[in-house]
């Protein structure tokens, strides 16, 4: 088991024909994810060939679905025509939308994550995140897959290459599922949507959350984690020496009602049990700590 | 992108949200000109993109054209919290009945917009929010759906407003919202909304944040950028597309992933505790580290007169530590004469073997590497100190 994917997972890659979707194609395939098409609106009809495999394209997500049976697509389209594909997904009812996308308006992802909601019949992931990868059985968005293997540590983090680093320092262990769910103002999975994940799966043992400076999501993952979360949880929270952003105007203060420093969010996170490293290898110290407490 | 004043002021103008008269001026002669034409009072407000100048003595009211100049003299050139006042923004002066408060921002943690109103503005908002919350109406806004004429009356109603002002204040509700999206702000607030003495209810005061993601479908936000606060160094990188941030420290970093930066600021920080040293900059180079995007990061930061040391952070994802080694090595040769203060690189990841093996082939005197980013971090904190 995993969280969100798994061998089954048959994937679509929008955005596929650009250099970019391309690119990151051939290395899903390479790393076991069962890729099954791509759509550009276009150019339906055609068909390309990436790493040994024969992809066929579409004009749309539903005619995609319609003839592969896919249930989950990753986004490479650039940031102007982002909301379209997202929001052809979404139509398309499809479980799974894995925003790579760098750069999307927040108008637009505004739109497209309350579109989603209304449908409520699609998950999204991102925009602006790595994806994520269950090793060994699927691989979607752009983590590297030979950092580390299967394991039973479940990793949820806003950044890309923190995620890939903590994936590093814990290779020894492995991991059920690391998510990166992005940094941007407005993302469809939150640490919260994986916690719970993490908390419901028999295969994951232990959690790693890493988090950052700005809004208020780690307090209130850690809100969640003291009522919810019973299995082991370590953070690491960046951005401790971070300078101070401009505060404009009261309204953010009001609304947030946190600082959103790191240091805030330590506290936040340690009053709930959950320890809390300096640094990242600090980080996996405490989680190595614990998984060979459990294993002694 | 946070606006100053005026260009709030000018911008809600556009959108027919309703203001009272207003210029910017550089100079106290502008500033006279600006209070002769528009007559009477005004206030001189310096422009800074900070709170609390109101008690810094950065607003003043001006009796005529002559006084306006001699305040705006003594404005310009102010410290404010470590902001240097360049412009004034010469406004009509006008008497006050009451100030309310509105705002629409966008709401990371229901990832919708809200609105905000409130009969009670002004600058103790945050103490009405927090002592008195249910003069404060919180509205969330579905982005599909926007704000109607009937929800706009249902928020102001909830803010308390008086029956006198309701209308107006709906109408510019109204307005604020279509220029919330026309253009892709995340935030828009104005504190204080007022009456005037003869029942006119306008903006006095605007912040407004735009939403650097959109420039691509907002060609005139081009104009709005402040050229003159940019630091030289923050300049040169903006030129040649880097993402980076002067600090006040020693130690110059750079790394690929705004994560993996920030998280070696902290331990480049935690690790100079010991040897009186800061980290320099943020600098992220991101994924795609070719050789020339290291020779330009590694440009700016060795051109900083303030760095001693160089610490080169990566982790090879997408990019392989082979890429990221030649990278290093062919911007020393690019810098040539140029480089000249040591660099301590840790690499790890894709393809680490090989990424090792090329800077230790190059052999280049300034450049040393460290295993992991801990150890990399102190030695760079080390070499900073000497």
């Amino acid at each position: 088991m995993a969280i969100f994917i798994n061998e089954n997972t048959k994937v679509l890659v929008q955005g596929m024909t650009g250099s970019e979707g391309t690119k990151h194609t051939a290395r899903m395939i390479k790393s076991g994810t069962k890729i099954v098409g791509g759509v550009t609106p276009g150019k339906g009809g055609q068909s390309v060939e990436i790493e040994g495999v024969s992809l066929p394209v579409f004009n749309s997500v539903s005619e995609a679905v319609a003839a592969t049976g896919a249930n989950a697509s990753v986004v490479f389209v650039p940031p102007k025509f982002a909301k379209a594909a997202v929001i052809d997904a979404i139509d398309a009812k499809l479980p799974l939308v894995v925003v790579i996308t760098e750069g999307i308006p927040v108008h637009d992802s505004a739109a497209f994550y309350a579109y989603a909601v209304e449908k409520g019949t699609t998950r999204l992931v991102g925009p602006n995140c790595p994806g994520l990868i269950s090793p060994g059985k699927s691989n979607i968005g752009i983590i590297p897959a030979d950092i580390t293997g299967p394991g039973r540590i479940g990793l949820v983090s806003k950044s890309g290459t923190l995620t890939y680093q903590m994936m590093y320092e814990l290779r020894d262990f492995g991991f059920s599922t690391a998510v990166g769910i992005g940094g941007d103002p407005i993302i469809g999975t939150t640490h919260i949507d994986c916690l719970r994940a993490f908390q419901d799966d028999p295969d994951t043992d232990a959690i790693v959350m890493i988090g950052e400076i700005g809004g208020d999501a780690e307090e209130r993952a850690a809100a969640f984690i003291g009522e919810y979360v019973t299995k082991p949880v370590v953070g690491y929270v960046a951005g401790f020496t971070a300078p101070e952003g401009k505060t404009m105007g009261h309204a953010g203060a009001i609304v947030s009602g946190s600082s959103g420093t790191a240091a805030a969010k330590q506290s936040a996170l340690e009053a709930v049990g959950v320890k809390v490293g300096k640094t990242p290898s600090e980080t996996a110290q405490l989680m190595r700590d614990i998984l060979n407490n459990k294993k002694g | 992108m946070d606006l100053f004043e005026y260009q709030a002021r000018d911008l809600f103008e556009s959108h027919g949200v309703p203001v009272l008269g207003g210029a910017v001026a550089f100079t106290p002669e502008e500033a006279e000109a600006a209070a002769a034409s528009m007559g009477g009072r005004v206030v001189v407000k310096a422009q800074v993109k900070v709170g609390g100048r109101g008690k810094a003595g950065g607003v003043k009211l001006a009796e005529s054209a002559v006084d306006a100049r001699e305040k705006a003299a003594a404005i310009l050139g102010m410290d404010i919290k470590g902001h240097t006042v360049h412009k004034v923004m010469i406004a009509q002066a006008a008497p006050i009945e009451a100030e309310y408060y509105l705002a629409i921002l966008l709401d990371r943690a229901n990832r919708n917009f809200l609105v905000m109103a409130s009969v009670a503005g002004g600058m103790e908002i945050e103490e009405v929010a927090h002592k008195t919350p249910e003069k404060l109406a919180r509205i969330g806004i579905d982005p599909n759906v926007g704000i109607s004429k009937d929800k706009a009356r249902e928020i102001i109603l909830a803010g308390q407003f008086p029956t006198d002002v309701v209308d107006q204040v709906v109408e510019v509700l109204l307005k604020l919202w279509a220029a919330f999206v026309a253009e892709d702000a995340t935030l828009m607030e104005i504190n204080p909304l007022v009456k005037t003495s003869d029942g006119k209810v306008v903006a006095l005061d605007g912040k407004v944040t735009l939403d650097d993601s959109a420039d691509f479908r907002h060609p005139s936000h081009e104009d709005l950028i402040d050229h003159a606060a940019a630091n030289p160094l923050e300049a040169a990188a903006k030129a040649k597309n880097l993402n980076y941030v002067k600090l006040d420290g020693q130690v110059g970093i750079i790394g690929n992933g705004a994560g993996l930066v920030m998280s070696t600021l902290d331990v480049v920080a935690y690790a100079g505790e010991k040897f009186g040293v800061k980290p320099a900059n943020f600098l992220d180079i991101g994924g795609g580290a070719s050789a020339q995007v290291m020779a330009d990061g590694l440009g700016i930061i060795l051109g900083d007169p303030d760095v001693r040391s160089v610490f080169v952070n990566v982790f090879g994802g997408i990019t392989a530590c082979d890429a990221v080694a030649n990278g290093i090595v062919q911007a020393l040769t690019m810098l040539g004469a140029q480089a000249t203060k040591p660099i301590v690189v840790r690499l790890d990841g894709n393809n680490v073997i090989e990424g090792r093996r090329i800077l230790n082939e190059a052999a280049h005197p300034l450049i040393q590497q460290v295993e992991t980013m801990d150890g990399a971090a102190a030695r760079a904190a080390e070499l900073a100190a000497k």
